[in-house]
């Protein structure tokens, strides 16, 4: 049985597509490549959509429930658009005990969304992770992919606050 | 490449080295450069240039010098003054000095024991060479244990080696290196493959990260001598993908030895033949569980399968796999270079060569650290991570992470290494070492690191999904002050069966956090449970917890 | 099984709660207990299916071993010895059944298969009468947008095997679990309705297969969703044909 089962067209003229496509290409499309591909749409589009899902599951030919299975498994995806700033607070054993858990509850009252979520107006983005590997440094914060060492609770929303208002 | 090519390369580098009278190396791991230090290497550079030393004086990036807490820390090679917390403007200070006396305000000690007291045999090559440029890591003998292995070792010759130095896995269960090296290389297969796990996902460990940062043709030499022993030609690496700097120093270490043909076909003109990929984790801590890692490189969610068969037997694609973690690897070239004997001379009798710790938490000096086998925690502590800072007292070290346990003071000399920890209820485990004193309350602490397993449980089987699920529910009560004696009871069933029915390594070393307090710290538990009361005053109980509703 | 590779397999002797028993090498503890007439507990294993040592009932004591082993998984080997149900194991599995009824929403008096559940008649045949741990209520969806077929993630204990019967029988691979940890469901292609599903062949086999009442077939009342013991037979056909 001969099945015509052609590349499927890029979901738009987007030229970032492309990079996806050459991810897939450098890995011969095979169906391990899934979480490289995924990382890579990620990293460009900064969230994985649901067109983006299906396309990189047609192209791979990985059924659509597994690639929504990986990409809900792994906590780094994210199925939904990110604020204009991100703030990724560590919660890493070190910077727990040197004292997260305030830095985060500072954000949260005034930011007044939980982890994981993003303010309604899309400026913020609060993430709390597992480690960053940092913890010589802790308590540690990630400004938009810098990180920030030694943070008190004043620091944090004093960044956070300008970011809003800006 | 040939062997000649190799050792013209270490020779020019130690020429052009030579001519240079000043090398002012600035920390460029992710500790420093979160202070700063790219600012501050840029700043160096261009005071070099604007007192034109550009002839004589170079600045360079390098690996992690261990005392994170001080960075950015810059050291001048030739002299090995270290400067401590050093900003852009303190440049031109530290050019103007240059052969004469140091910058007295930013001199670090390297004579306290936390430079003294190490003994560096992963972290060699850490802070004092280039991890950008390959001619430094050849240099420093880089790539020797490989052309050795490759042009004067057979196979089973390497496995011998590995196994005579006694190095155990260092990710956390310590199993025999050679002992797995010698199972994979017996192991019928047409393919077999290398996989070297750096998914460092214990909170509080760092020890990966900084090895992949700091000196990355380290762990793929490893690597290659572990194809070559076991008769691999592929290999991969997983990284965390929260490790963006050490994923890109990978990338391009891998480049570059594939340029000098250090890495591809042939290596050495001899009929090995051996390529490394980088895979990245996505954010799951089970994926350091071996099986769970093969899934994940598979492209598939993140699960574990029972063992047997293990992966020498059974791995990735179902063929053969050597897995072993990063510090392991990176152990690999100094053995063969020097011989197993050597490194079996280093270290206890029951745990030889050295551990890196990632020391953290209430601790002067926090950062990175190489120790032998067998120094004792009071030395790693109190002389190395210069003792409790603000004048509070210790209360007790928690190490392995949430598969660890925490050890408290009476236990702090004895000697560290695989069977001491796990007779005090803890584990060697990758090497976190998190400090904490009086105002850490123990049951907070089980319950953060129960919280840690119960999202990170895959979900597969039902013990640890549901098991740990139930186990915080009970530490959230006891740090309520609403728990009753028979809810302790219910706690200390279900750890017993969480460990002994859980599918992997995570589920069954789950309830450790909760034993090893429980066994030192039932008092604490038992203030919270009878007094309502939190004796570290971290757990807002009662009235307190009424006042914050 | 192909004849020509049956012969190359040698023949392992073992013993099953201190009896001697002889089995093929390639045989599990599971299969060797079954045809001697021993018991033991399973609920995400199914014979035609790849096993996959989920659920921990099946855990058996294996001398010389230090963690106890899963029999669906676990291939014999000479001279093991093999207890199925000692004081430990029964107090283990139990707990591990109470756990299971914790998890969920898991009400027998208003479910399609009750009478007719595995979940339920596991829970008589272990003699586990009421659960100590508190029930974790999660608010959890009913998805009744296929024509005939309904889910309910309230009954669902992720054994996983609509999940590969879908895949390996049907070759659909249309269900998948999302999420990880207590937050694990079955979905259907990208988390959609059921009913929407693209590569469903609304075939019916993952409601056969389910060991309690989570996928069902819509129309049925309290108690009246009986399933069908197929897969020993699909399996039975398809060797023969090889």
């Amino acid at each position: 049985m001969v099945m015509n089962l052609t590349k499927p067209a890029m979901p738009s003229d987007d030229k970032r597509w492309k990079i996806v496509n050459a991810t897939m290409r450098r890995h011969g499309h095979s169906q391990h490549s899934l979480i490289e591909a995924l990382h890579t749409v990620q990293e460009i589009f900064g969230y994985l959509d649901e067109t983006a899902l299906k396309f990189v599951a047609k192209s791979l030919r990985v059924p659509l429930s597994k690639v929504y299975g990986v990409a809900t498994f792994y906590n780094f995806f994210t199925l939904k658009p990110q604020g204009e700033h991100t703030c990724v607070v560590c919660m890493g054993t070190a910077c727990y005990i040197k004292g997260a858990p305030q830095i985060l509850e500072a954000i949260e009252h005034i930011a007044k969304i939980k982890p994981g979520e993003t303010t309604p107006d899309r400026k913020l983005s609060v993430i709390s992770a597992r480690c960053f590997g940092s913890c010589g440094l802790a308590p540690a914060v990630v400004f938009d992919g810098e990180v920030a060492a030694k943070v008190t609770p004043a620091a944090a929303t004093e960044k956070i606050r300008r970011w809003m208002n800006s | 490449m040939t062997p000649e090519e190799l050792h013209k390369i270490a020779e020019t580098e130690l020429e052009a080295k030579q001519q240079t009278q000043h090398t002012l190396c600035v920390c460029m791991a992710a500790g420093c450069v979160s202070t700063h230090s790219d600012k501050v290497k840029e700043s160096l550079a261009q005071q070099i240039e604007k007192h034109g030393l550009k002839e004589t004086c170079k600045v360079k990036g390098v690996g992690c010098m261990g005392l994170c807490m001080a960075g950015p820390l810059v050291a001048v090679e030739q002299t090995g003054a270290l400067y401590q917390m050093v900003a852009p403007q303190d440049a031109e200070e530290i050019v103007k000095n240059l052969g004469k006396q140091p910058v007295k305000r930013l001199v670090c000690d390297t004579t306290q024991p936390f430079f003294t007291r190490q003994k560096k045999i992963v972290l060699e090559n850490s802070g004092v060479v280039d991890s950008e440029r390959i001619e430094e890591y050849i240099a420093a003998k880089g790539y020797e244990g490989l052309l050795e292995a490759l042009t004067s070792m057979n196979q089973a010759e390497v496995v011998e080696q590995v196994s005579k130095s006694g190095l155990r896995g260092r990710g956390g269960a310590g199993f025999p290196t050679g002992l797995k090296w010698g199972t994979v290389a017996k192991a019928r297969g047409e393919r077999k493959f290398v996989i070297c796990n750096g998914d460092e996902g214990d909170p509080g460990a760092f020890m990966d990260r900084s090895v992949l940062e700091s000196d990355p043709h380290r762990v793929l030499e490893g690597m290659a001598i572990g194809g070559y022993a076991v008769g691999a030609s592929q290999g991969y690496i997983y990284v965390r993908a929260e490790y963006p700097l050490a994923v890109k120093r990978l990338k391009d270490a891998i480049k570059q030895a594939e340029r000098l043909g250090l890495l591809g076909h042939n290596i050495f003109g001899t009929t090995f033949s051996f390529n490394i990929e980088v895979r990245l984790g996505a954010g799951a801590f089970v994926c350091g569980e071996e099986t769970a890692l093969i899934a994940s490189v598979e492209g598939k969610r993140g699960q574990p399968r029972p063992r047997p068969p293990f992966p020498a037997e059974r791995g990735l694609w179902d063929c053969p796999t050597l897995i072993n973690n990063v510090e392991t690897f990176a152990n690999i070239p100094p053995i063969i270079r020097n011989g197993g004997e050597w490194f079996a001379g280093i270290g206890t009798e029951k745990g030889k060569g050295t551990k890196v710790f990632a020391l953290a938490g209430a601790v002067k000096n926090t950062g990175l650290i190489e120790v032998p086998m067998g120094i004792s925690l009071r030395e790693i502590i109190f002389e190395i991570g210069g003792g409790i800072p603000d004048g509070k007292k210790f209360k007790a070290v928690q190490t392995g992470g949430p598969s660890g346990g925490c050890i408290p003071e009476q236990f702090l000399d004895m000697q560290v290494d695989y069977d001491s920890l796990a007779k005090v209820g803890s584990i060697m485990g990758s090497g976190g070492m998190i400090v904490m004193d009086e105002t850490s309350c123990m049951v907070d602490v089980a319950k953060f690191f129960m919280e840690f397993c119960m999202t990170e449980s895959c979900g597969k089987c039902v013990p640890c999904r549901v098991g740990t699920k139930q186990m915080h529910e009970l530490l959230s009560k006891i740090t309520d002050g609403t728990a009753t004696d028979e809810n302790l009871a219910m706690l200390e069933e279900l750890c017993d069966v969480v460990k002994n029915t859980s599918l992997c390594g995570l589920g069954m070393t789950a309830p450790n956090p909760v034993v090893s307090t429980l066994r030192y710290f039932r008092d604490e538990y038992m203030a919270h449970i009878h007094d309502h009361r939190c004796p570290a005053g971290v757990c807002k109980i009662g009235k307190e917890q009424l006042a914050t509703v | 099984m192909n004849p020509s590779a049956q012969k190359t397999l040698s023949v392992k002797t073992l013993q099953i709660n201190g009896k001697d028993v002889s089995a093929r090498e390639d045989q599990t503890i599971l299969d060797v207990a079954r045809e001697n007439g021993v018991f033991i507990p399973t609920l995400c294993n199914l014979d035609g299916l790849t096993p996959v040592g989920a659920c921990r009932l099946c855990l058996v004591e294996v001398k010389g071993s230090r963690r106890l082993l899963p029999a669906c998984i676990t291939q014999v080997q000479d001279n093991m010895e093999v207890s199925t149900n000692t004081e430990t194991l029964v107090k283990y599995r139990k707990m591990i059944l109470e756990l299971l009824f914790a998890e969920r929403n898991h009400v027998c008096s208003v479910c399609v298969s009750n009478g007719h559940c595995e979940l339920q008649a596991m829970a008589q045949k272990l003699g586990v009468d009421h659960i100590r741990y508190p029930y974790l209520y999660p608010k959890l969806a009913v998805d009744a947008s296929h024509d005939r077929f309904a889910v309910d993630h309230n009954r669902c204990i992720l054994c996983q095997r609509c999940v590969r019967v879908c895949d390996e029988i049907e070759g659909a691979h249309t269900w998948d679990v999302q999420g990880r940890g207590t937050a694990s469901l079955v979905i259907t292609d990208l988390n959609q309705p059921w009913g929407t599903s693209e590569s469903c062949t609304s075939c019916g086999k993952c409601v056969q297969v389910c060991p309690t009442g989570t996928l069902f077939e819509k129309g049925r009342a309290s108690g009246e969703m009986t399933k069908r013991e197929f897969l020993p037979y699909l399996t039975l056909m398809r060797e023969e044909r090889v």
